[in-house]
């Protein structure tokens, strides 16, 4: 077999399992997997509209899973992608609301980047921990993502006057897109899917294309040769989750400035950054992989919505079902070895 | 005599690289039968074979005249054959006990039965002279003794033949010695061994007889106490090699590199560099000869910019070094060779033609306006692996997957093509053969021939007499005296090693520091 047909036949045979094994589950509490896997269908590419809802769901994951592959690649573990997307959340938000007259060529780019910057700087923190203090970035992060649900929650608490919601983006700073949204039965797809696609290409530019690219993988692979190489390893650390939690930023700005265009207070973290951790894996954390794997992530979580309404199977089940075809997908590492295993034996005879 | 192991023609392929190519070795009972190849030859690649981890595509193996198919290190080990690893597969943190048994545990009624394992071991290690106790935590005994662990694990599984792969290879020389008695108990005992090595002294004291292979290809086999060192070398690396390296005088000029008053210390804050002064000449190489730790390690990071001084000053070509970033050292005109090639020399995990670039990257014409172009790494490093015979694939194979020796080629030539007006060399030839040390010794001669100047630090006394125009001895951070290799023994030099220093001036005019 050769490696070309494994690289093809893994993720799809991962798949299938997963499906299989979701439907022993649905079959076992008691409802039809069919009917269940026609309604994740319909819930995803059913029609137009839905199709729409998929690829504004996909949009977050994306940059959210570029946030942790970026920092992964050069060596660090950033498990802040959701205080990060919050804070760019936040951000952006807050320069929709508090501008009025700013025409859109302005305050839309403004606002993209508050939540970049923001984001960033949730990631310069502990990168400038981890590169001067050698603080787990781990722990830090973990931490970092507390600090900025209930910061970002006072602070619309603030600026709202102690409502719970930043009231409505001016619409010179909003994604929305009536173009797009004509395309899709009025979903919410905004332009925030452009931005995450370029995004990207600026990870695949950054990491394969320039200097600092070649200076920042170095670093995350060996320390001590890049700094007898002459590289300052704390700048590189410090600039990898800088650009990392940019991305992340900028996830939240999708939310704030796209789907939402508000920011509320949040009773719990969204999940997207926590879900990026998992789409950076399934993408083998390359530009390419990370589309992947979120066009993955993005399209069961938003089709399963569909799940209860048309099929009657409960949230709980549909949950099981998901990330059951999550670990398929992800544990394909298995289902390889397995194929070169029969591929090795039948060359033998 | 009959033969407990044969390998008739052997053939080994990887894609289009033949890495075992109609190899025939043949192991007779009660013997130590050394394989010996430059690194890269295929003796490990043979012995994978041999062991059941690769299967090969052509030839067969007889074990007592049986011919068998050995699809697994399991079949091996049913077969009798133990494999005692360069790199030990030991538990940091598991007791001698704990880690002869792991995976072949004795159990009573679910638990399991370390008193039993213990005991065995403990007959087995009087048995063969081992002195291991089976109670001892790994991570709490020395190299040597870990070694005889392993043998420990071998011969508690059965083993009737031994493969040792660099045996040697981290042990002192007290160990080494240690080593081959039990290697000759061995063998009075009845065991059978196949010693893989490319350390020629060590051959003629203990094979009886070696099988030599050179790319992949089997030489043959000679009775060790019908060859000597100098025919085994030539046979190993296809052509005469000069033990004793040729090269003209030396014509010194001005000071190249300047230190004086030199005090480094080491992570726990403890002095290792100590008031040292030291000047190389452009021209010479200076050999920086000391027992391993005092204060060699420090003194090159210290230079090199990889650790910060505490005081005194270090100067390249009049110009002021002292605790300048290595960036800033390096384009003072430094060359580094850095002693560990794994830890600072390379990233591992970037093509070799990335490392080969690792000194130049950033500048033209490689990085423009901060954007890199590949194909002229590409071109640089297809120029220093032809240059420097770097064998590999490809510029875009991983540094990992070279050879010692071949990395520590790319090593050198990355730093000897910028042309630097001083060369550190430390350790260049550590765990390499002959033929890669004799290309290494040539290339620092050269740089010097070419009225550079060359400092080498190395722990071999050979390589210090052979090479060095000057040695300044190194003791508890103080150079204690400077000599002429041609006017010292390698006993007087030993000495000075030791710390026994003389109350003298060293001719060159350095202060001998004395306590």
């Amino acid at each position: 077999m050769s490696n070309r047909l494994i690289n093809i036949l893994v993720p799809a045979v991962s798949v299938v399992l997963g499906l299989l094994v979701g439907a022993l589950i649905m079959l076992f509490t008691g409802y039809d997997p069919i009917e269940g896997y026609a309604a994740l269908w319909n819930g995803i590419f059913g029609d137009i509209y839905a199709i729409g809802e998929t690829i504004r769901q996909i949009t977050p994951y994306i940059l959210a899973g570029l946030a942790v592959a970026f920092a992964f690649r050069t060596g660090l573990f950033n498990i802040g992608v959701e205080g990060q997307l919050i804070v760019g959340w936040f951000a952006a938000a807050w320069v929709g609301v508090a501008f009025t007259d700013l025409p859109a060529f302005i305050h839309l780019p403004l606002a993209v980047l508050a939540a970049a910057v923001a984001g960033a700087f949730w990631g310069f923190i502990p990168g400038l921990l981890k590169a001067k203090l050698k603080v787990h970035e781990v722990i830090v992060t973990i931490m970092m993502n507390y600090i900025a649900l209930f910061v970002t929650n006072a602070l619309i608490r603030y600026v709202s006057d102690g409502g719970d919601n930043t009231g409505r983006i001016a619409e010179s700073a909003s994604l929305g897109s009536p173009f797009l949204q004509g395309l899709t039965d009025f979903s919410r797809l905004h332009y925030g899917i452009l931005i995450a696609l370029a995004m990207v290409f600026v990870m695949w530019f950054i990491l394969e294309k320039t200097k600092t690219g070649f200076e920042l993988k170095a670093v995350g692979f060996n320390q001590n040769a890049s700094e007898y190489a002459g590289m300052n390893v704390s700048r590189n650390i410090i600039l990898s989750m800088v650009i990392a939690g940019a991305f992340a930023g900028l996830a939240g700005a999708m939310e704030a400035l796209g789907t939402f265009q508000y920011a509320n207070v949040k009773g719990g973290f969204t999940g997207i950054g926590f879900d990026g951790i998992a789409v950076a894996l399934l993408g083998a954390n390359t530009p390419l992989g990370v589309v992947f794997g979120a066009t993955l992530f993005g399209a069961l979580q938003y089709g399963s919505l569909n799940m209860p309404n048309e099929a009657g199977v409960p949230v709980e089940i549909v949950s099981i079902v998901i990330a059951i075809i999550i670990f398929f997908v992800a544990s394909g590492y298995v289902l390889r070895l397995f194929l070169e295993k029969i591929s090795s034996k039948k060359e033998a005879k | 005599m009959e033969y407990v192991i044969e390998m008739l023609n052997i053939r080994k392929e990887f894609g289009n690289f033949v890495a075992n190519d109609n190899i025939t070795l043949q192991l007779k009972k009660g013997e130590i039968h050394a394989l010996l190849g430059e690194n890269g030859a295929g003796k490990s690649t043979l012995m994978n074979v041999l062991f059941g981890l690769y299967q090969p595509e052509a030839g067969e193996i007889r074990v007592k005249g049986q011919k068998v198919d050995i699809a697994n290190p399991n079949i091996a080990n049913d077969l009798g054959i133990g494999m005692v690893h360069q790199h030990f597969m030991l538990v940091e943190n598991f007791t001698v006990t704990e880690n002869i048994i792991l995976g072949n545990e004795l159990t009573k009624g679910g638990v399991i039965d370390k008193k039993v394992a213990a005991k065995k071991i403990t007959e087995l290690s009087e048995m063969y002279g081992l002195d291991v106790d089976p109670t001892a935590k790994i991570e709490d005994i020395s190299v040597g003794m870990q070694q005889r662990v392993e043998i420990l694990k071998t011969l508690y599984r059965g083993a009737e033949i031994l493969i040792f792969d660099e045996p040697t290879a981290s042990l002192t020389p007290q160990e080494i010695e240690d080593l081959i008695g039990i290697m000759k108990r061995l063998i009075a005992e009845g065991k059978s061994i196949i010693l893989i090595t490319h350390k020629l002294k060590e051959i003629m004291e203990v094979s009886d007889r070696v099988t030599v292979i050179r790319k992949g290809q089997g030489i043959g086999t000679v009775t060790t106490a019908e060859t000597n060192p100098n025919e085994l070398a030539s046979l190993m690396v296809g052509r005469q090699v000069e033990f004793k390296t040729v090269k003209k005088d030396a014509t010194p000029g001005e000071d190249a590199l300047v230190i004086k008053d030199l005090v480094v210390q080491d992570y726990r804050g403890i002095d290792k560099v100590k008031n040292l002064s030291l000047t190389v000449r452009k021209g010479e190489i200076l050999g920086l000869a000391g027992i391993d730790g005092n204060g060699q390690s420090e003194l090159i990071e210290a230079i090199t910019g990889l650790r910060k001084t505490k005081s005194g000053t270090v100067f390249i070509n009049g110009n002021e070094i002292t605790n300048l970033k290595p960036r800033k050292v390096t384009e003072s005109g430094i060359g580094h060779i850095p002693e560990d090639r794994h830890k600072h020399g390379l990233v591992l995990d970037f093509p070799i033609g990335h490392n080969i670039a690792l000194q130049t990257y950033y500048k033209e014409p490689i990085a423009k306006n901060g954007i890199m172009n590949y194909s002229k790494v590409s071109e640089l490093a297809k120029k220093i692996i032809a240059d420097y015979d770097v064998r590999t694939t490809g510029e875009d194979a991983l540094a990992r997957s070279l050879s010692g020796g071949n990395q520590q080629k790319a090593i050198i030539g990355r730093e000897v093509y910028r042309d630097p007006d001083l060369l550190i060399a430390a350790l260049p030839t550590r765990g390499l053969d002959v033929g890669a040390i004799e290309f290494i010794h040539q290339r620092l001669i050269e740089q010097r021939d070419n009225g550079k100047a060359v400092l080498l630090l190395s722990y071999e006394l050979d390589e210090v007499m052979n090479v060095s125009d000057r040695i300044a001895v190194m003791y508890d951070g103080y150079i204690i005296d400077t000599l002429d290799p041609k006017k010292t023994t390698e006993q007087e030099l030993g000495l000075l090693m030791a710390g026994q220093a003389k109350q003298r001036r060293s001719k060159q005019g350095e202060t001998a520091h004395v306590e």
